[in-house]
């Protein structure tokens, strides 16, 4: 490396550099779209010192240049409409596509590598090094896991875990095909054993995610994400580029982050959710079941007078409400109790979504001021001072049976709902949560059950209150 | 094992280091925008597929960079324009009756001018 390359190099660590301190600009709302910025200037530095290189060697054909410009051009094109129209409630999905767009990329780097190197000196054996395997293998994985994963999140993929006999059997075999192809392709160049490991990576991306349920995504994409970061990483050690090796080690981290973030407060294993463990639904989709005798029922008007008298309200929103599209009622509600003078705060449970921090983005679109929007451990000592806890489409993350050995969720984390003076739970029916276990908040003699629809429960309150109080 | 290959891992290990102090630090309000950022980031494969993409004069290279140049030019992107989107939603305040809140005020200590000066542009 010297000479130009060696100047060009240079533009690729103050690219990486800008990726680091536009990620750093991410830890708070009010600099995080200047993090954005950043790290997007980062990109197009990059990209115009990559055109530079490629007029300076002055090797592309004109073939060369029309696919790679027409590629790249329909690919924004794409993504930019993608980005554009996607709605809030689809951003799981839409990241998905964009981890296996990613993981793809970077499996065709290294494959095409392979492939065009075969006709020069020296062959593909000089090349084939344990990266270009990894970037191969990891890649793949990626790229049919998270169209899987994406697709169960849109439904057009059934989202129930699909479960088939032999399937451990089938996974365990692709993985050895594909690890033991990846170890003969170190002492042997060979083509079809490549086109093998590819094959046989897509195949297993695609029955690793195929038995995951729909309530574990939030687990499954981050995970992804964390896979695509390390397949662009390896890309970066094929081609031995600075910038793709610190972006996809950065990628690498936060995706295993958050993954870790995920699985501890759905109180999971990672490994639990990749084999598949108890629950076969989903929270969104709670099948009613006999209304108990213990239970209290409560009618809009009571709700409404409890709210509008209480001077501290805490929501807590669960995916529930995003299944109703009630974010917006849910805003409403609470900007007409603000205006009455009560307190009112949202408490969010790190899983409350489909994917991390997602109940977050729901609520900012509908309009509620993120210093509202309190994290578990923030708002969980606040319960005991407040008078109404309103949950809205949560389950077991509100459950205090939690808090006790020897049940499913033991241990999990969960928002101190019960510590509330009053609590109104706003659910269709009695219907179990995600891990099947009935909730004992609902039979606590401070609880009063609403059931109804999230969005029209919304709308009803929030009238009623405006009766009360206008 | 190469010189080239040494560095190459050392900015690895560093990177990834670097990666968990700094994104250790987000707060779960924006993760879902921070995921939509990493994403946007690793489009930076982009530079690899051009890289790579090149160098090749047969009809299968050109296919394979061809396919590369798209995936790579959706995530770039869709990523940042997604991530962008995802950030103007989050405000401090809703409207005339949030203000004033006093830990609204201390949440976030260090605004600075740029933050001050955007709330004078609202109120």
């Amino acid at each position: 490396m010297s000479g130009f390359t060696g100047y060009i190099q240079l533009v690729y660590v103050l690219t990486a550099a800008l990726f680091v301190v536009g990620l750093h600009l991410m830890n708070s709302p009010v600099t995080a779209r200047r993090g954005n910025q950043v790290a997007l200037t980062g990109m197009v530095i990059a990209v115009i010192a990559t055109f530079i290189l490629l007029i300076h060697d002055g090797t592309v054909t004109a073939t060369g240049w029309a696919v790679l410009i027409c590629g790249a051009l329909i690919g924004s094109g794409v993504g930019l409409y993608a980005a554009r129209t996607v709605k809030m409630t689809a951003m799981p999905q839409l990241v998905s596509a964009f981890n296996s767009v990613g993981g793809g990329a970077a499996a065709l780097v290294a494959l095409y590598g392979y492939i065009n190197s075969e006709s020069h000196a020296g062959g593909v054996l000089g090349t084939t090094t344990v990266f270009t395997v990894l970037d191969v293998l990891i890649g793949s994985v990626t790229f049919s896991g998270s169209i899987v994963a994406a697709g169960k999140l849109q439904g057009f993929i059934p989202s129930q875990p699909l479960v088939f006999r032999g399937g451990r059997a089938i996974n365990f075999a692709l993985a050895i095909i594909a690890i033991g192809t990846g170890a003969f392709l170190f002492g042997t160049a060979s083509l079809p054993a490549m086109l093998i490991l590819v094959l046989a990576a897509l195949a297993f991306g695609v029955m690793m995610v195929l038995p995951i349920g729909g309530a574990d995504m939030p687990v499954v994409i981050s995970l992804l994400n964390a896979f695509t970061g390390t397949a662009v990483a390896m890309a970066g050690f094929v081609i031995g580029n600075w910038a793709l090796i610190v972006a996809g080690a950065l990628v690498g981290a936060s995706g295993s982050i958050l993954t870790k973030l995920m699985a501890d407060a759905m109180n999971r294993s990672l490994a639990n959710i990749i084999v598949g463990g108890f629950g076969t639904g989903d929270a969104a989709v709670a099948i009613g079941g006999p209304v108990d005798a213990h239970v209290r029922s409560i009618a809009a008007d009571d709700a409404a007078i409890q709210l509008a008298y209480a001077s501290k309200v805490i929501i807590v929103p669960g995916y529930g409400l995003a299944a109703a599209q009630a974010q917006h009622g849910v805003a409403e509600l609470a900007k007409t109790l603000e205006d009455h003078g009560v307190e009112v705060s949202y408490a969010i449970h790190p899983v409350a979504g489909r994917m991390p921090g997602h109940m977050n983005v729901l609520l900012a679109e509908a309009n509620v001021p993120y210093p509202q929007l309190k994290e578990m451990d923030e708002i969980n000592p606040e319960f005991a001072r407040t008078d109404v806890a309103l949950v809205i489409g949560a389950n077991d993350v509100t459950n205090p049976a939690a808090r006790r050995p020897g049940n499913e969720i033991s241990g999990m984390p969960i928002l101190d709902v019960d510590q509330a003076r009053s609590v109104i739970v706003v659910k269709r029916s009695m219907g179990h949560g995600y891990a099947g276990l009935d909730n004992e908040l609902y039979y606590d003699a401070k609880t009063s059950m609403y059931f109804a629809d999230a969005r029209k429960a919304m709308t009803d309150l929030t009238a009623a209150v405006k009766t009360l109080v206008g | 094992m190469s010189t080239a290959l040494l560095t190459d891992l050392t900015i690895f290990i560093l990177a990834l280091l670097v990666g968990i102090e700094v994104i250790g630090k987000v707060p779960a309000t924006l993760h879902t925008p921070l995921m939509s950022a990493t994403n946007a980031i690793h489009g930076i494969v982009l530079v690899g597929a051009m890289l790579i993409g090149v160098s090749s004069h047969t009809v299968v290279g050109y296919i394979l960079g061809f396919v590369a140049a798209v995936f790579a030019g959706a995530n770039v992107v869709g990523g940042y324009v997604v991530t962008g989107r995802m950030l103007k939603m989050f405000r401090r305040e809703a409207g005339p009756t949030a203000t004033g809140r006093p830990e609204a005020e201390s949440l976030h200590g260090h605004k600075g001018l740029r933050g001050l000066l955007s709330r004078a542009g609202k109120a």
